[in-house]
């Protein structure tokens, strides 16, 4: 029964991705965790003397320019990532899910201009935007977040939306509104718990697009500054090296490429397993 | 030797419960020019049996048994070989017209498509026999110019469109599976002749695909009754109309409303075979109808019927079949 | 459109020259010198009220007037124009190697569903996903100019230097900004061939005698172009974005880098009318998208018939 096997084989693939993508996802929260309490060299410790030193069982990365040690530098440039990526999360699904929700109670001309101003919003290029505000508000790590939850709010609002209108057609809300609730009460006890694995879905992709996002900004300059250590600043150095010392930049960028996709895979996966009824359209 | 001739076919289908057998030991044949109805409930195994013809069955479908075209089995030819029947010397019209045609090509590249395959036409010839073509099912130049896109059309003339793109290339056989299901009662009724009529004409054997028995006996002269992917009932369609031997099939007429019931209560009333088909995957053994059948006996759940001889050329798969057959 | 232009320019105007309260000590900083803080309030009309200058910026915007640079003490619209010839061609370059890329692989993933080239295909889409653009652009620096030498690490020839050299110095930025673009048309282009591919119409296609692959490129393929013109369409804001950076890491004279500088220099003048012609691009690309929404399906044209 080949058939069979192959069903097997593909389901197998798809929990693979969540497997994968999983383990990735928790070793990266775990390194941003742990590098509040340790980490191998304090990445103020500037020492000239080891400058560019070949990856060691004392430098298991190499050091920088610096002499400063890669791999420290590193982890806390994951709770730098964490933590942008993460608020701007917040602002965008705290202003979005709302927005999208009362879209969708009220229907008609409210639904209407916030849709309308939710597709302006995000006609804007994000980096267009993130640039107006650090040009006006200065570069700096709360700007690049701020830029970067603007740029997460039509996101959200519109998969809450969309999703939401669907369970607005379902039974269970008409026996809920003949039970005189009201469409607060309606949205925040039969709509929202409906929609949250979609919502928890979207955030793990918004999630890696943040982290892609903050490390283009503080590649430029725009995002977190020094001496704060960011994924894209330490790629911003590696540039100026790229002919000394070109294995600077392999580092941060296989740091953010490997969170990126365990995120996405970790996503994937996670849809699956939430919403079964998506697998087959894949 | 017949024209077509299906020999035991048996079509394996993976499904969410498994590899299922979905069809079973089909076998029916049909002679140059005849006219065969295939009639059943929804479900039954009728749409498979035509794309096992046209070679269309999904991918990971398993085929046993023979179709023979001309006495060459059609479920041994590799892909090349079938493209150069299909639309050629056998071709199809699905029930679906709304969806069935490709909205953003013109109905002239659609219906000429063909011809460039099989006739290998060149663009002029293939564009004047397109015109001739869609002048042969009622859609007239003057009002149905070749760059119309579907949409353009509504449901009847688009399946005109269908019916011109099957015989485009004067096939041998034409299936036509449900071709007026989804369309309104109005047009249904036209529809039909203009298939009966574009076969006459050109003798094309017409293989009609109908859960309607009306449909049926409009437009064949033998019939096959499917049930639960088993071939029931068999003969020429007067013979299994008069004299119908197999439960089911009296079944399926009980349930057929009489031209003269056109009002709500007589449809209501109108008599439903009782229960349902049974799923693929939850056959019984002995006969798949027993469950349903007022004649059922206990010798129906433990052994299969096999499709035998009435009667001439009548035959039914059951134990305790309705009639003797037609005493000729 | 134009609305959508209109409220980009209300938008722009608030942000950039409302909220940083007296724009010209913004620019300056703090140790400005009076007098020099004084001619650029002239410079900038600063002593009008903010409608007219709304309206006198507006206005010159149409009439291809649009200032004159603080920091590069040129016409602003000569600054444009000069780079517009590094970045448009950059941002065509682009989206046509990203194209031709990734609808092919796309059907081929689609035509393959779960066999190994599909998987294949499908994996690399995953890491171009993940990779940001920029980084890409670095390794391909260290590969092709550091390692190889084959191609210049980054500066523009100029197009008056030839053909062939101008076109070289954009090699690199072009992939680095098409790949990661294409890993994610290529996904899009799969999913909506493999919707397309379950229609009734291919199976009439097929039944007619077309081939498999013909069915799949010649009736599927225009059919799936929908969506993935969409996500073209959305992609392109992302394009612009990406060239923004890519520009900073070949040090190319584009658009991008114009703005980059001109953001680090507080040249709010610049800043203000980039920002509106970067909109008007998207604006333009949203409109093209619904153009060709109509060329692919002429259900979207209007007329009817019977
Ligand atoms: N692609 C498919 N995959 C799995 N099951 C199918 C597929 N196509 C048809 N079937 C099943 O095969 C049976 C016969 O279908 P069909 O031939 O379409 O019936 P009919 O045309 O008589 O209504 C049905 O039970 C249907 O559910
Ligand atoms: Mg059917």
């Amino acid at each position: 029964m080949p058939n069979r096997f192959q069903e097997v084989f593909q389901e197998g693939l798809q929990h693979r991705n969540f497997i994968i993508g999983g383990t990735i996802t928790s070793a990266f929260f775990l390194i941003a965790l742990m590098s509040y309490v340790w980490t191998p060299h304090s990445i103020e410790d500037i020492n000239i003397a080891v400058k560019f030193a070949k990856p060691s069982g004392d430098f298991w990365l190499g050091t920088d320019h610096f002499g400063r040690d890669i791999f420290s530098m590193l982890v806390v440039g994951a709770r730098n990532s964490v933590i942008v990526a993460f608020v701007a999360i917040g602002i965008g699904a705290g202003l979005g899910v709302p927005l999208g929700l009362v879209a969708a109670a009220q229907r008609g001309w409210t639904d209407e201009l916030i849709m309308r101003v939710n597709d302006f919003t995000f006609a804007f290029p994000a980096l267009i935007s993130a640039i107006m505000i650090t040009a006006i508000l200065g570069p700096g790590a709360v700007n690049s977040i701020i830029a970067i939850g603007i740029f997460n709010i039509p996101v959200f609002a519109r998969i809450a939306r969309g999703s939401a209108l669907g369970i607005w057609e379902r039974e269970f809300i008409l026996a809920a509104k003949s039970a005189g609730k009201g469409q607060v009460r309606i949205s925040l006890e039969h709509i929202l718990p409906n929609i949250l694995s979609i919502l928890i879905v979207q955030a793990t992709i918004q999630f890696a697009l943040g982290i892609l996002a903050e490390a283009g900004l503080s590649y430029l300059g725009l995002g977190t500054q020094p001496p704060a250590p960011s994924w894209g600043k330490m790629l911003k150095e590696a540039q100026t090296l790229i002919h000394m010392a070109p294995q600077l930049a392999i580092y941060p960028g296989l740091a953010i490429a490997m969170t990126v996709l365990g995120l996405n895979l970790f996503g994937d996966g996670l849809r699956d397993i939430l919403d079964p009824k998506l697998r087959r359209s894949r | 030797m017949s024209l077509l001739e299906i020999e035991n076919l048996s079509v394996s289908l993976p499904t969410p419960k498994g590899m299922l057998e979905l069809i079973s030991n089909v076998s029916f044949s049909m002679e140059a020019g005849a006219r065969l109805g295939i009639v059943g409930e929804s479900g039954c195994g009728k749409s498979l049996t035509a794309l096992a013809m046209m070679g269309l069955l999904p991918d990971k479908a398993a085929a046993r048994g023979a179709i023979r075209l001309n006495g060459e089995n059609l479920l041994e030819l590799d892909e090349k070989m079938m493209r150069s029947i299909r639309g050629n010397r056998i071709a199809m019209i699905f029930q679906e017209p709304m969806s069935a045609l490709n909205p953003v090509k013109t109905i002239g590249s659609q219906i000429s498509e063909g011809l460039k395959i099989h006739l290998g036409l060149n663009k002029t010839d293939a564009e004047n026999k397109t015109k001739k073509l869609l002048d042969s099912v009622g859609l007239p130049l003057n009002r149905f110019p070749l760059n119309l896109h579907p949409h353009q059309l509504s449901g009847g003339q688009r399946q005109r469109v269908l019916i011109a793109i099957a015989v485009a290339c004067e096939p041998d056989i034409l299936i036509a599976d449900e071709p007026t299901t989804a369309l309104d009662v109005t047009v249904q009724e036209i529809i039909l002749e203009l298939i009966n009529e574009i076969t006459e004409n050109s003798g094309m054997g017409l293989i009609m695909i109908s859960h309607d028995l009306g449909v049926i006996a409009q437009t064949t002269e033998k019939v096959l009754v499917m049930y639960a992917g088993n071939a029931v009932e068999s003969g020429s369609t007067e013979d299994v109309f008069q004299h119908m031997a197999h439960p089911y099939t009296h079944g399926l007429f009980a349930a057929m409303p009489k031209s003269g019931t056109r009002n709500y209560e007589a449809r209501q009333r109108l008599y439903s075979i009782p229960g349902q088909v049974p799923e693929a995957h939850a056959r019984p053994k002995g006969c798949n109808f027993a469950g349903r059948c007022f004649k059922a006996t206990a010798e129906c759940a433990v052994e299969e019927p096999v499709l035998k001889p009435l009667n001439g050329k009548h035959k039914v798969s059951c134990f305790h079949p309705l009639t003797e057959g037609n005493p000729q | 459109m134009a609305i959508t232009l209109l409220v980009a320019t209300v938008v722009v105007f608030l942000v950039l020259e409302i909220l940083p309260g007296d724009p010209a000590s913004f620019m300056l900083g703090m140790e400005a010198q009076e007098d020099t803080l004084s001619a650029l309030r002239a410079q900038m009309g600063l002593d009008q009220p903010a409608l007219v200058r709304y309206f006198k910026w507006v206005l010159g915007l149409l009439s291809g007037d649009l200032g004159i640079s603080y920091t590069y003490d040129v016409p602003v619209s000569e600054l444009i124009i000069e780079r517009i010839f590094v970045s448009l061609p950059l941002a065509i370059l682009a989206i046509v190697l990203s194209t031709v890329i990734a609808i092919p692989l796309g059907v081929i993933a689609a035509s393959r569903h779960n066999k190994s080239s599909d998987l294949i295909i499908m994996g690399f889409s995953q890491l171009g996903i993940a990779i940001p653009n920029f980084w890409f652009a670095m390794l391909l620096t260290i590969v092709f100019a550091v390692m190889l030498r084959w191609l210049p690490a980054g500066g523009f020839a100029g197009w008056d230097a030839g053909f062939f050299p101008a076109l070289t110095s954009l090699l690199l930025p072009t992939v680095s900004l098409a790949l990661p673009q294409s890993a994610i048309l290529a996904r899009v282009t799969r999913s909506a061939v493999l919707e397309v591919i379950q229609e009734d119409y291919i199976r009439t296609a097929r039944a007619k005698g077309v081939s498999r692959g013909s069915a799949l490129w010649n009736h599927a393929l225009r059919n799936a172009m929908i969506p993935v013109v969409t996500i073209m369409g959305l992609q392109f804001s992302f394009l612009l974005a990406g060239t923004i950076i890519i520009e900073n890491v070949f040090y190319l004279p584009g658009i991008g880098r114009l703005i980059f500088q001109a953001i680090s220099q507080r040249d709010l003048i610049v800043v203000k009318d980039l920002v509106i012609l970067l909109s008007a691009a998207v604006i333009i690309i949203n409109f093209i998208v619904d153009v060709l929404y109509a060329v692919i399906d002429p259900r979207l044209r209007g007329s009817g018939h019977a």
